[in-house]
């Protein structure tokens, strides 16, 4: 048992395994995603009964809650895959953490700016400094410090350990931004219906916003397997086994002990 | 179906601005999310079929 | 335009977009400077919209100190500075270039994006137009005031600080004329007159610039 952990672990620090067998997963994720995405979107947009209070504008959960929640995760994933990266210093872990930031700072964008649009017809103006949308316009600062990092340092490991570290701080400091922020909140009277608040849902109304998490969850993960094989392809650019994939040398040609690598 | 006729559907009791755009915007990072890998593979092949050439050299 | 100032132009141009990604570092620090405030004082939307269009401008005028930091400084790092003061044309086009450029990839996009902070900051309907109009007028004086103290301290060790307090001064004026023209927008005023004003500003930095950043270059090479 022992050992097949150890092969799972050195498995994963492979390039080449990931690139395969990431090729070999992404259709099911893809085909699923959508699925749910299309079910849950067209149950929440035509099916659902309208809200109580909110009327028909309440729709715009099915894209605000699973974008937020997914936003928050995948901060999560970043910081965890940078940890993962400095302990057991496995380069994979650090290219997964890499390729996550800039789609989770667009799932960030997303949940702000159908936050925001959202808080129009409920509140009457277009932004409202409330305690969820404030901490996640501080989830995008975080997200855009760790994209920032990447972008000035060119030297490619020193980057990684710097993004890491800045993730990982980031993370811990989550859970201290989020009370001061409620804290702060609190303390200037915020409107009594919070934006995103579920009270008790009708099944009818629940189910498809169940469908839609997942599908974002699904298509998530489409996005990170592609980045993640466009990083090995450049980073692995030098090996065989890239050059095989891409055709650029004759997998016909009779097998060298160099090739067979 | 919620809705009695697809142009209330569409009109959604005067939110509808708000609930399209919203998916609008949403549909528009979708695509991004999905066409962004595409497009930097192949910046990415032609890169690295160019480094080839420039070594066989 | 002469040949090699067409040249500068372009290559600073080049050299700015493959660097996409630290163009967006001012904008950020742009909106999260913005967004202190609320958090700072309230953010009750009464009291935020009126201070929300001196908090915009302190913004943009923050973001434009720290990005004039670089405005010479890797050309001076890799001698290519040096060689810039020896071109044909006068070095007064080669700050103009340069000025040109800071601009166009700071200033400009602070004033495209100051909406989006009015909205977040409550300011009221009337006061968005003065505000893109004052910043599109605003942002080229402060890139060319800059200009100035960034020749001045290019190469100094310890420069960091000490840019912002040469030229702080100088952009008081923007930022009392700006301000008070979007207040006047807010009252339903006309705010020609301060546009005005900053127009004025604006043709005499242009000329004054250009001139002294030059000199202050020489003297900093020549240090």
């Amino acid at each position: 048992m022992w050992s097949r952990l150890k092969q799972l672990y050195h498995k994963l620090g492979s390039p080449k395994w990931f690139y395969e067998i990431s090729l070999k997963w992404s259709p099911w994720f893809l085909y699923s995603g959508i699925a749910l995405l299309a079910t849950g979107v067209v149950w929440g947009l035509a099916f659902a009964p309208a809200d109580y209070l909110q009327g028909n504008s309440f729709r715009i959960i099915y894209i605000h809650v699973p974008s937020a929640l997914l936003s928050q995760s995948a901060y999560m994933l970043m910081a965890v895959a940078g940890l993962v990266g400095l302990v057991w210093k496995m380069k994979m872990s650090f290219v997964v953490g890499k390729v996550v930031a800039p789609i989770g700072a667009s799932m960030a964008i997303l949940a702000l700016l159908t936050g925001a649009i959202w808080g129009k017809p409920t509140w009457g103006t277009w932004w409202v400094w409330d305690a969820r949308l404030t901490s996640m316009l501080i989830l995008l600062f975080l997200y855009m410090g760790v994209m920032a990092i990447y972008n000035a340092i060119e030297d490619d490991e020193l980057a990684n350990k710097a993004a890491a570290v800045l993730a990982i701080v980031g993370s811990i400091n989550i859970p201290v931004i989020k009370y001061s922020v409620e804290w702060w909140n609190t303390l200037h009277q915020p409107a009594t219906i919070t934006l995103t608040e579920k009270p008790s849902m009708a099944t009818e109304m629940f189910i498809p916003l169940v469908l839609t998490i997942i599908g974002f969850y699904c298509l998530f993960t489409v996005w990170v397997f592609a980045r993640t094989r466009n990083e090995i392809l450049w980073r692995e650019r030098r090996t065989n086994w890239v050059k095989k994939v891409l055709h650029l040398i004759d997998t016909n040609k009779a097998v060298t002990k160099k090739d067979a690598q | 179906m919620f809705f009695d006729s697809f142009s209330s559907f569409i009109h959604m009791n005067g939110h509808g601005f708000y609930v399209w755009v919203c998916y609008g915007i949403a549909a528009v990072i979708v695509m991004t999310n999905f066409i962004s890998p595409v497009l930097k593979r192949k910046k990415i092949i032609k890169d690295i079929e160019r480094q080839v050439r420039r070594e066989q050299k | 335009m002469n040949a090699s100032l067409m040249a500068l132009l372009k290559r600073d141009l080049l050299i700015a977009f493959r660097n996409r990604g630290e163009l967006l570092n001012p904008l950020m620090f742009f909106l999260m400077v913005s967004s202190l405030f609320p958090l700072a004082v309230t953010p009750d939307p009464k009291f935020l919209g009126q201070i929300a269009a001196g908090v915009i401008w302190v913004g943009a005028l923050l973001a434009t100190l720290l990005s004039l930091d670089l405005l010479f400084k890797s050309d001076y790092d890799d001698g290519s500075l040096e060689q810039m003061l020896l071109m044909p044309s006068a070095t007064m086009g080669m700050v103009l270039v340069k000025v040109l450029v800071h601009w166009l990839v700071s200033g400009l996009p602070l004033a495209l994006m100051a909406p989006l902070l009015g909205i977040m900051l409550g300011l009221p309907e009337g006061g968005f137009i003065p505000l893109v109009l004052t910043l599109l007028l605003g942002t080229p004086i402060l890139s060319l005031l800059g200009a100035i103290g960034a020749g001045l301290t290019v190469g100094l060790k310890k420069g960091g600080m000490l840019m912002p307090l040469l030229i702080l001064p100088l952009y008081i004026p923007v930022l009392i004329f700006a301000a008070s023209a979007v207040q006047s927008g807010v009252d339903g005023n006309s705010y020609m007159g301060h546009l005005a004003f900053l127009g004025a500003y604006l043709a005499l930095t242009f000329v004054v610039a250009p001139v002294a950043g030059a000199a202050a270059l020489r003297i900093s090479i020549a240090r």
